[in-house]
């Protein structure tokens, strides 16, 4: 069971508490009926599905409620850092650092 | 090649079993390939064998970065069956139950096509809704699958708790006759052991670095751990590696990784004859030839390669097993793993031209590839070789999440009042 | 006391015996025992059979990798288990032991007919026969193959016992309590950690148990253990006994498993069986010692050939010698200490035969001592006795080659190939292994968890290297953790270390190809089977392992792993780490699926949410349907009346009077803020702008793929406020849609949302007398047309209770939906129910709603769509906005193919023959054509209908909207029924029944 920090209640619980919620930084367009199929089905379907350090959403469901963003990396499961939603994706200081 | 039989058996018993050969030998690769597959497991190793015994193609490598059959061929939990909602599926699925039931005699090595029948059980009023329609629809497809009373349910799998004070009690059950299990490594080493017989070579520990394209864009080969390998054509056939594989031919695919984990227990004398699985309480359930419990649920939340995977599902799995069949509770596990599975949007498999030409790829079997093996292989094999889809694998194109063409089985299973 | 039982010897000497019954006969042993100690106490060797060959077996280890002694225990009705290890299960007074896997009894097995045919069942024999002829597999070959399959029996009944699970928090778990282990929890506990010592035998203290002869620190072994654990007890540490850890997880969580009532004589009352510890450390300590390896040679397998270091625990721990006149066949030192424990215990060793030219001087010495003849360079080549050893043959080693062959007689034989570090949690982390060429074995490597391994796991020997290595260990954790802290080094006399050689199978004069030489004892695995695979083209340990099973036993290859991967590197002239190790999976030790569950099962499988008028339901009969997690009342059957009967019945009270109905799980969600009406506007499908408050509308939800997702009748209470409801199942996920947006995609909104499904009651009244009833209770607002309109809601007063009134209809009658505060449903409910009983007032279930809505074509989000049909699909065009800029779903709705002609769309039908459709049936449009069919779509729903007067039903058909009054059929088993296309509106469609 993976250990997750939530940057809301900056606390570090269990992951029965959070739901996964995909792939992060992925904006919905302004205007959907502007993107032509081939964008409509990239925003909707097409994801890097990251073997290595992918930046993901989670919710706090049974906590605060909030949605925020980690980066976890997908081969050791191993969290490297959490941060609000709307902030930008963190620049790692070192490769593989610790867990928060 | 020896050929199986009981003689030979017997022969060999007699002879001190020194006389059997390899199975398949340990091949290097050859400077270039007419098709190369890459990932051994029973789907790609299947394709090999149907593009040499159907299509004449032997000039085939199958490579794969560990051991051929190590993968998600080696770690499912077996089941077979062909009861779908959809055409498109169970068009795919029933001709894999077709090929299923003379597998053993086509590759001449018994893969123990186990024809004991899969119940799925109903336990609310949506769920009955639900299996009537695949029952009906099932009917009309020409598939078997019909409607069991609770009754009938409990006779066929006496194990069954009808206990009305049950959390989910059972109101009856959707019976697939023909469908069934199979001993998984028996069919990656059958069709290696084919394929490698006409003139296949399987090339194991051989990682690929990158699909090379041409200046046109077309194929060119695959760059591995052991070199360059020119070929016209390549086959991609490696499950919950398939964007890593396919983004160095620079196409994206609609897919995530997921780990899924599944357990057995430890061997008991036969007492569960047949696949049950229960979408009320997420879990299924049947008993192998070596006795033990094989059971499985669903995925874990998070994509992952880490082939790991959590406690809470395997706490949840055993106690939803647990619920349905209640003798079952000091019965102990003996082990758990974990796989790694590729699921599409519509839950759906894609078996798919590539808008590179000369490059196929057979991917998106999400929790359920092992079961269609035979039938994938075949279609797969078939594209490859003719640059153009069977019929039964068309709908299955990369095309339908642009259109919205999906084929959702997950969506018409959907649990909402 | 029985010969075989030594006295002074042992550490379970309350002197208490304790009777319980093998095989029917009744033995005795003392408290404390095992089954398998008790058992060799009383001269018993002969436990059970093997998997395959239905071998007769004993007893080979004294722990829980044992592959051999499996039995089935039991203690009375529904608490048998099967499979259970002999050697760790301890007695109790009236324990019933069986062994297993034979026919008809142990000493005469039919089953060992296969042993004869052994040639024949070699590794991987079933792939290659049972073929021909094809029909004969399904109806002969794989019957007889399931009816040999598994080892014991299942339990038949329902277990009465309960499991428990739980947290625990600590700075420190070690797992192991041998000196390793306990010297890692002293640094831990002194360190001021909160340390937590687990070990899965009944008492801590691993090989000290079984070593009395060390000095530790200048005390006798025992009694530093002793003044060991109670200091750590005095320390705060928490030592937890019969405590596997069986599971190594993500981020430092280790699951134990917990052994509470399984070795009492009688269960207290209320205790759970066996409890689950999730532990979450901060660092961890594996030390979990090493497993002895046995030899490989032809007939290693009769009952009494056992392992020398467990011949050592049943001597030293529980008084018990495994036999009178053993023979010691080893690879390594340490088999000799057994040899010289069980000498001086009064047996006779016949010889101790070492594999090796040259030993260290001070065990011949000592042998010599205690006049034990020794035989260097030898090799066993076949054993005889056919329920228990009787002989040995053993033959010298010269140049490579076996020299004349000696019998020596003996009642068991003690043997040892080295030991084997035991990695298994380790290794559940995902943890590298190195393999060490000196010690021929794989050590720890790498792992990404914070987690040290200590002692023989390191493959140290000897105690106190252990000890230092756990110090060290401990320091390292307490570092870690921001601690330092000084531990003396401790210093042990009469240490036994000890090296040793590691041997493939050994060498021997016969046919190797003919040798029963067994490298996995349970599934009767032989070093033959493992090379013959290897000749079949089997390169990596994983596919040996598959194609013989070897390691795929219960005891997951702790005994057969090492010597199954040397021998299959031998054969492939490899190095072994070149064919891989296959990797250990959690549990450690097989687990009860029950430790599992702990407290989810039955009622609390999953919770079960009931409303605050639940129980008057329950009250006045009602038979409840699970409803995603809640329950809902279904039909409310009066004496003898089935469900048809009940549900006619409220449906014609309801049209024709009024019903009422409990819709409290109907899910609710409060949105509010100044952007609300914005926020509205861009989730669902319909404007919101302009809806005046005091006013509702049906509101439809799409997922961006643009399909239906969700649907309810939505009120602006105020301009700023929303009460949205949503389907039953679809609450929770609803509102985790509209955070999610509000979120992630417009955190500029300012809009709030509260799930207030729990706190409302919310009870529907319908039919024409709806308003009759309820307006003398009505306070604010009057119940006329024109002050309270259809599709209004208001805040006000019903009953004198607080509500929110809202007139809407799921009916096609008078309706109102009254919501009050969730704790005051009941009351409500009946004051309601006393009011409407001169109006003949009716309480009907959820099928009556389904029922009265399907007659006014109103759709169920879940029944009559399927997560695949858009809103022009369902007949829901009306209820978009399509001159909104955007809104969730309108770009998916676009998609070519959500577009295209021939998309199955919802309507109604009407059998011809007024027979009712099956929900679910399939529809095609020509009868005739043969299988498979062209299906053009199915029945949703499908009810008598009272008002009709005849069934009805919805269905999705392709390009139903263009095909009204068409005939289509519905091919069912018996016979095809042919319907006609409608309208989805059955019962008055101009909607003259809504007015008041």
């Amino acid at each position: 069971m993976l250990l997750i920090h939530c940057p809301y209640c900056e606390e570090t619980l269990p992951e029965v508490e959070f739901v996964h919620a995909g792939q992060a930084h992925i904006a919905r367009p302004d205007l959907p009926s502007s993107q032509t199929d081939e964008e409509w089905e990239a925003y909707l379907f097409i994801r890097t599905n990251e073997k290595g350090i992918h930046a993901e959403r989670w919710r706090h469901v049974h906590g605060c409620g909030r949605f925020f963003n980690a980066l976890r990396h997908t081969v050791t499961d191993q969290f490297l850092t959490t941060y609000k939603a709307g902030e930008p994706r963190p620049e790692l200081p070192v490769e593989g650092g610790d867990q928060k | 090649m020896t050929r199986f039989n009981a003689f030979s058996l017997l022969r060999n018993a007699l002879s001190g079993h020194k006389n059997w050969t390899e199975q398949w030998p340990d091949s290097q690769p050859k400077a270039e390939y007419d098709v190369v597959i890459i990932g051994a497991g029973g789907h790609g190793l299947g394709a090999a064998h149907y593009l040499a015994k159907q299509h004449g193609i032997t000039n085939v490598a199958v490579i794969d970065k560990g051991w051929l059959g190590g993968g998600n061929t080696g770690r499912n939990t077996t089941i077979i069956r062909s009861n779908y909602l959809y055409d498109e599926s169970v068009r795919l699925y029933d001709h894999a139950v077709d090929l299923w039931e003379g597998l053993s005699q086509d590759l001449n090595y018994n893969v123990m096509y186990s024809r004991r029948g899969c119940l799925m059980l109903a336990h609310t009023a949506h769920d009955v809704q639900s299996f009537k329609r695949h029952v009906h629809s099932n009917r009309l497809n020409g598939v078997d699958n019909r409607w069991l009373t609770r009754e009938e349910c409990k006779e066929f799998c006496p194990p069954l708790d009808l206990s009305p004070a049950a959390r989910y009690p059972v109101m009856g059950g959707a019976l697939q006759e023909r469908a069934g299990t199979a001993r998984h490594d028996a069919v990656a080493w059958g069709y290696a052991r084919s394929a490698s017989s006409r003139g296949v070579d399987i090339i194991q520990n051989c990682p690929v670095l990158a699909i090379r394209r041409d200046a046109h864009g077309a194929v060119e080969g695959v760059e591995t751990a052991k070199g360059f390998i020119k070929c016209k054509k390549i086959g991609v056939s490696v499950a919950g590696h398939t964007t890593t594989v396919m983004e160095t031919a620079g196409v994206r695919l609609p897919l995530e990784s997921f780990p899924l984990q599944a357990l057995v227990s430890e061997p008991l004398k036969p007492v569960f004859p047949c696949v049950v699985m229960s979408n009320a309480v997420h879990a299924y359930i049947s008993q192998s030839d070596k006795g033990e419990l094989v059971i499985g649920s669903g995925t874990d939340q998070y994509t992952s390669y880490s082939q790991r995977g959590g406690l809470p599902l395997i706490e949840h799995t055993l106690a939803a097993i647990t619920e349905i069949f209640p003798i079952f509770s000091r019965v102990r596990m003996l082990r758990k793993w974990g796989g790694i599975v590729d699921v599409t949007p519509d839950r759906s498999a894609i078996i798919s031209k590539t808008p590179v030409p000369g490059l196929y790829v057979n991917c998106g079997w999400g929790t359920g590839g092992f079961k269609a093996t035979p039938g994938a292989a075949h279609t797969f094999a078939w594209m490859i070789a003719k640059d153009e889809p069977h019929p039964i694998n068309a709908p299955f194109t990369l095309e339908r999440f642009r259109t919205g063409r999906l084929i959702d089985e997950a969506a018409a299973a959907a649990v909402a009042h | 006391m029985s010969q075989f039982r030594v006295a002074g010897r042992g550490r379970i000497n309350s002197g208490r015996r304790v009777r319980f019954t093998f095989d029917g006969k009744e033995y005795s042993g003392l408290e404390g025992d095992t089954i398998a100690s008790a058992l060799l106490a009383n001269g018993v060797h002969l436990v059970g059979r093997s998997f395959k060959y239905h071998r007769p077996r004993g007893i080979l280890s004294a722990g829980s990798e044992e592959p051999n002694a499996i039995v089935g225990t039991s203690r009375g009705a529904g608490r048998y288990e099967p499979n259970t290890r002999a050697t760790v299960q301890e007695i109790w007074k009236g324990l019933t032991v069986t062994s297993q896997n034979k026919y008809p009894s142990l000493k005469f097995d039919i089953g060992a007919v296969n042993d004869a045919a052994y040639m024949l069942f070699s590794a991987g024999f079933y792939y290659k026969t049972f073929m021909w002829p094809k029909a004969f597999w399904h109806k002969v070959y794989e019957p007889f193959i399931r009816a040999a399959a598994g080892m014991g029996v299942s339990p038949s009944e329902p277990d009465p016992d309960t499991y428990a699970s739980r947290y625990l928090h600590c700075d420190l778990l070690v797992v192991g309590s041998g000196p390793a282990g306990l010297a890692a929890a002293r640094v831990g506990a002194e360190a001021g950690l909160r340390v937590v010592l687990v070990d899965e035998n009944a008492e801590a203290g691993g090989t000290l148990l079984s070593e009395p002869q060390a000095q530790i620190n200048g005390q006798q072994a025992w009694d530093w253990l002793a003044a060991e654990l109670a200091g750590l007890k005095a320390k705060g540490v928490r030592i937890m006994t019969r405590t596997t850890a069986i599971g190594y997880y993500h981020q430092n969580m280790v699951g134990l498993c917990e052994k509470l009532t399984d070795h009492l004589d009688v269960l207290p009352k209320d205790m759970p069986r066996e409890r689950l510890w999730r532990v979450r450390a901060k660092r961890v300590v594996l030390a979990q010692g090493a497993l002895e390896k046995p030899l490989v040679f032809h007939g290693n397998d009769r009952p009494g050939v056992m392992l020398a270091g467990a011949a050592q625990t049943y001597l030293n721990r529980y008084g018990v010698k495994a036999g009178h006149r053993p023979v010691v066949l080893t690879s390594h030192d340490s088999a000799w200490y057994a040899a010289f424990d069980l000498e001086d215990a009064g047996a006779k060793v016949a010889a101790i035969a070492d594999t090796r030219p040259a030993v260290r001087g001070d065990l011949i010495a000592e042998a010599g001592k205690r006049g034990i003849p020794v035989l260097l360079s030898h090799t066993a080549t076949t054993t005889s006795g056919r329920l228990r050893i009787s002989s040995i043959t053993l033959a010298v080693v010269k140049d490579g080659k076996t020299g004349p062959e000696t019998r020596y007689a003996c009642d068991c034989l003690l043997m040892s190939g080295g030991w084997t570090p035991s990695l298994h949690l380790f290794s559940h982390t995902q943890g590298k292994l190195a393999w060490d060429e000196n010690q021929n074995t794989f050590l720890p490597g790498f792992t990404q968890e914070n987690c040290g391994i200590a002692g023989a796991g390191r493959g140290l020997w000897g105690i106190e290297a252990a000890l230092a290595d756990g110090l060290e260990r401990g320091r390292e954790a307490a570092a870690a953790l921001g601690r330092s802290v000084d531990a003396a080094p401790v210093r042990v006399e009469n240490d036994r270390t000890g090296t040793g050689v590691s041997h493939t199978e050994l060498p021997t004069r016969r046919d190797a190809g003919k040798n029963k030489s067994f490298v996995d004892f349970q599934n009767d695995v032989t070093a033959k089977d493992l090379r013959l695979a290897v000749k079949e083209g089997m390169r990596s340990i994983e596919h040996v392992k598959r194609y013989t099973t070897n390691g795929m036993a219960t005891d997951q290859g702790k005994l057969s792993n090492i010597n199954g991967l040397n021998i299959a590197a031998e054969a492939l002239g490899k190095e072994a780490p070149k064919v891989g190790l296959t990797t250990f999976r959690p549990p450690y030790t097989p687990t009860t699926f029950g430790t599992f569950c702990g407290y989810h099962r039955g009622s609390h499988f999953e919770v079960t949410r009931k409303t605050n008028i639940d129980s008057w339901a329950e009250e006045n009969g009602a038979v409840f349907e699970p409803v995603g997690q809640w329950r809902r009342a279904w039909y409310f059957p009066k004496a003898g009346e089935d469900m048809d009967a009940a549900v006619l019945r409220e449906c014609r009270a309801t049209r024709a009077g009024v019903g009422i109905f409990d819709a409290s799980t109907l899910g609710k969600i409060e949105v509010v803020g100044p952007d609300a009406a914005e926020f509205m506007n861009r989730m669902y499908t319909n404007p919101w702008t302009k809806l005046m408050p005091g006013r509702c509308r049906y509101g439809l939800l799409l997922g961006e793929d643009g399909h239906i997702r969700d649907d309810g009748v939505i009120g602006r209470m105020a301009q700023d406020r929303f009460h949205v409801t949503t389907t039953t199942g679809g609450a929770a996920r609803v509102l985790n849609m509209m955070e999610d947006y509000l979120q992630t995609e417009w955190p500029d909104l300012q809009v709030w949302l509260t799930s207030t499904t729990e706190q409302w009651s919310t009870i529907a009244l319908n039919g024409p007398d709806a308003a009759k009833l309820l307006a003398p209770l009505v306070e604010g607002v009057t119940l006329t047309e024109e002050a309270f309109p259809h599709m209004s809601c208001v805040e006000c007063t019903v009953a004198g209770m607080p509500a929110r009134l809202f007139r809407v209809s799921f009916t096609g009658e008078i309706g109102f939906e009254v919501n009050v505060p969730a704790y005051l449903g009941r009351a409500l409910w009946d004051v309601l129910w006393e009011v409407g009983q001169p109006l003949g007032i009716t309480a009907y279930g959820t099928e009556t709603m389904h029922v009265l809505r399907a007659e006014k074509g109103y759709i169920i989000v879940g029944q009559d769509t399927d997560g695949t049909v858009t809103p022009g699909d369902a007949g829901l065009s009306w209820a978009v906005g399509t001159k909104k800029r955007d809104f969730v779903g309108m770009r998916g709705m676009a998609r070519p193919d959500l577009v295209a002609p021939g998309r199955k769309q919802l309507v109604g039908l009407l059998t011809e023959d007024r027979s009712r459709l099956e929900e679910g049936a399939q529809i095609v449009f020509d009868p005739n054509q043969p299988i498979p069919m062209t299906m053009a779509g199915h029945v949703t729903s499908s009810y008598h209908s009272d008002a009709v007067g005849r069934p009805i039903a919805l269905a999705l058909v392709a390009g139903g909207h263009e095909r009204m009054g068409e005939t289509v059929y519905i091919p069912m088993p018996d016979r095809t029924i042919a319907a006609q296309i409608t309208s989805t509106v059955f019962v008055d469609p101009e909607n003259a029944r809504l007015k008041i």
